[in-house]
């Protein structure tokens, strides 16, 4: 019965990578302005769409990623600099529907330009499986957990050693002594805005290889990354990618015990279940509440 | 002279109401007018919950396609009287509400709104796998057009009268909530929980029977469209209906009943206006709505109110 388990295991991992990497990208914009930005998954999105479109127009693989990643970067940097710094201090709530218009925004744009078809990326390194415990490992999948960990050691080291991601872990302590201690708040909210589209990106390029995209991918993963996000307890990074690969692991294994159909019910029932018990996630302090 | 005073918003709306069908040129917009009536009312329901009680809500999608598949299994899979259907699709969506109400509304912020979003998801994930209750992802085929005391309504005009009274009943009774005792210690609990509870508000029941009256609402609502269009399929009662009524609270304008009709009325419609500009019709969508939260954050009823205090200043000043 449990002969599946480690071929369950390791595609969970895999698709809760990326869930990890959008809930990170949801993390870095809600600590640096308390914003639930609904267009994240739109960011995964351009991160696949973008690379597909570089290399098919002749660009090698590792630079239409690296490519696509930097321009949703700048995307998002825009989006602060262009929409969200203009409304300035209003109620949350109006700030999640500006999201939302701009998710609406990107996915539009995608398909007017590239219509609605579904798009491949070819795996980094061949797609001969590998086998490990007795499961069909498919080496792309290797790669996203590789990345993921990467940049989760980046993140980690960019927070604890540079000037910048100190100063973005202060306004997100307390954006008042912040800018009293000569941080610009807005600054910091665009760096959000471009990490969390970097975040988003790269997630999309790594699994664009395995699942495929298309312009409306980003809506479903951004539900999943949100869901991540509280899984783990808002605002905190490590709880973010943690909820994310709980995330993804549950999935796998509902999805592959009980029902296929059901495999998105399935992470949204324990999630409910887990919030019922503890309200502010697994990891969550009690403070981290807003609206 | 004074009740005509005291009631002019509920007695120009029914006014409103009445004419609009006059001013159409022909059936397809008395169909428009008609899903406006129902988002309207889902709206309204959902702003008791938002705008008044300052829970937000993420998942009422579900209540009304809860009711719709209620109703809809009732009369076409049963074979019960459609009264009998409705009102057991109302109940369903009620008693749904009730039971998540209590372990839901303990949580707070994003977390309501991630539990609420939850919920909706795997009720539409139901529509969507229960096939042989649902029909599935293609639909659910059959359901009998409204036939009340004899009367079946053929005609969309009948149709959109019934639901225009029903969306006037329903303003009249959000009405009488928001101005009772209730009403105020919703407000309250908006404002402070804690300060309502020092003042003695039950605030579990409040919360409760707030919820539980937004789940009616959407019901009615889910009752009245599975009955109007013989059809019901779960992607209208996906996340992204959720995300448009939600937008159309806020839109329209928190915690104002008439913010709610014009929210639900303006965002039903724009998509058919939008028809004339083909393909770019979602990029204006989305642009709009980016642009009314930039320049009009307290939505349209704000909006107008700012706009009536300009005008009374521009006459006073000659």
């Amino acid at each position: 019965m449990f002969a599946g388990a480690p071929q369950y295991l390791i595609s969970g991992l895999t698709v809760g990578a990326t869930y990890g990497l959008t809930a990170l990208g949801f993390t870095m914009i809600f600590n640096t302005t308390g914003i639930i930005n609904f267009a994240q998954g739109e960011f995964v999105m351009l991160g696949g769409m973008l690379a597909v479109v570089l290399q098919k127009a002749g660009a090698p693989l590792p630079v239409a990623i690296m490519l696509a990643v930097a321009v949703t970067a700048l995307v998002g940097c825009l989006i602060e600099r262009g929409v969200i710094r203009p409304v300035g201090r209003t109620a949350p709530v109006n700030l999640v529907i500006i999201t939302i218009g701009i998710s609406i925004l990107l996915r539009g744009a995608v398909m007017l330009i590239w219509g609605k078809d579904t798009f491949a990326l070819p795996p980094f390194s061949g797609s001969a499986p590998l086998a490990i415990l007795g499961a069909a490992v498919q080496p792309q999948s290797l790669w996203v957990l590789f990345i993921t960990l990467l940049l989760l050691a980046a993140l980690k080291l960019f927070f604890s050693r540079t000037i910048h991601g100190k100063a973005m872990l202060a306004c997100a302590c307390e954006q008042k002594a912040a800018a009293l201690m000569g941080i610009s708040v807005d600054r910091m909210a665009m760096l959000s805005f471009g990490l969390s589209g970097f975040l988003g990106a790269v997630g999309g390029a790594i699994l664009t290889p395995i699942t495929l995209t298309s312009y409306d991918v980003g809506v479903m993963l951004g539900l999943k990354g949100f869901a991540a996000c509280i899984l783990g307890g808002l605002g905190n990074p490590f709880g973010a990618a943690a909820g994310g690969l709980i995330l993804g692991v549950l999935e796998s294994f509902g999805a592959g015990f009980v029902s296929s159909a059901y495999k998105d019910a399935f992470a949204f029932i324990v999630l409910l279940a887990l919030l019922f018990v503890k309200p502010t996630g697994l990891f969550g302090g009690p403070k981290s509440d807003r609206v | 002279m004074g009740f005509v005073k005291k009631n002019f918003g509920l007695l120009a709306f029914a006014a409103a109401l009445g004419l609009a069908p006059l001013a159409l040129p022909n059936d397809y917009y008395i169909n428009v007018l008609i899903l406006c009536c129902f988002n309207a009312l889902i709206v309204m329901g959902l702003n008791l919950l938002m705008g008044y009680a300052g829970q937000v809500s993420l998942g009422h999608a579900a209540f009304f396609g809860l009711a719709a598949y209620t109703t809809a299994i009732s009369t076409a899979t049963l074979g019960l009287p459609i009264p009998v259907g409705m009102l057991a699709g109302v109940a369903v969506s009620a008693a749904i509400a009730w039971l998540l109400a209590v372990p839901t509304l303990k949580l707070h912020g994003h977390y309501l709104a991630m539990a609420t979003l939850g919920f909706g998801i795997i009720v539409s994930i139901v529509f969507n796998e229960a096939v042989g209750l649902t029909g599935g992802p293609s639909g659910f085929v059959g359901i009998p057009r409204l036939k009340i005391a004899g009367f079946t309504f053929t005609s969309d005009k009948a149709y959109y009268f019934l639901s225009a009274a029903v969306l006037w009943v329903a303003t009249l009774v959000s009405h009488r909530v928001i101005g009772s005792r209730t009403g105020r210690a919703l407000r309250a609990i908006h404002v402070s929980e804690s300060a309502a509870q020092a003042m003695g508000i039950d605030i579990a029941r409040h919360k409760r029977f707030v919820f539980v009256l937004s789940a009616v609402y959407a019901g009615v609502a889910g009752t009245l469209y599975a009955h109007h269009l013989t059809f019901v399929a779960p992607s209208s009662f996906g996340f992204h209906f959720s995300v448009q009524l939600l937008t159309m609270v806020v839109l329209g304008g928190m915690a104002s009943i008439w913010g709610a009709v014009a929210g639900a009325f303006f965002l039903t419609s724009l998509p058919e206006f939008l028809r004339m500009f083909e393909e770019v019709d979602i990029l204006i969508y989305g642009g709009l709505l980016i642009a009314c939260m930039m320049f009009m954050p307290s939505g349209l009823a704000g909006g107008a109110r700012a706009l009536a205090r300009k005008l009374k200043a521009g006459v006073r000043r000659g």
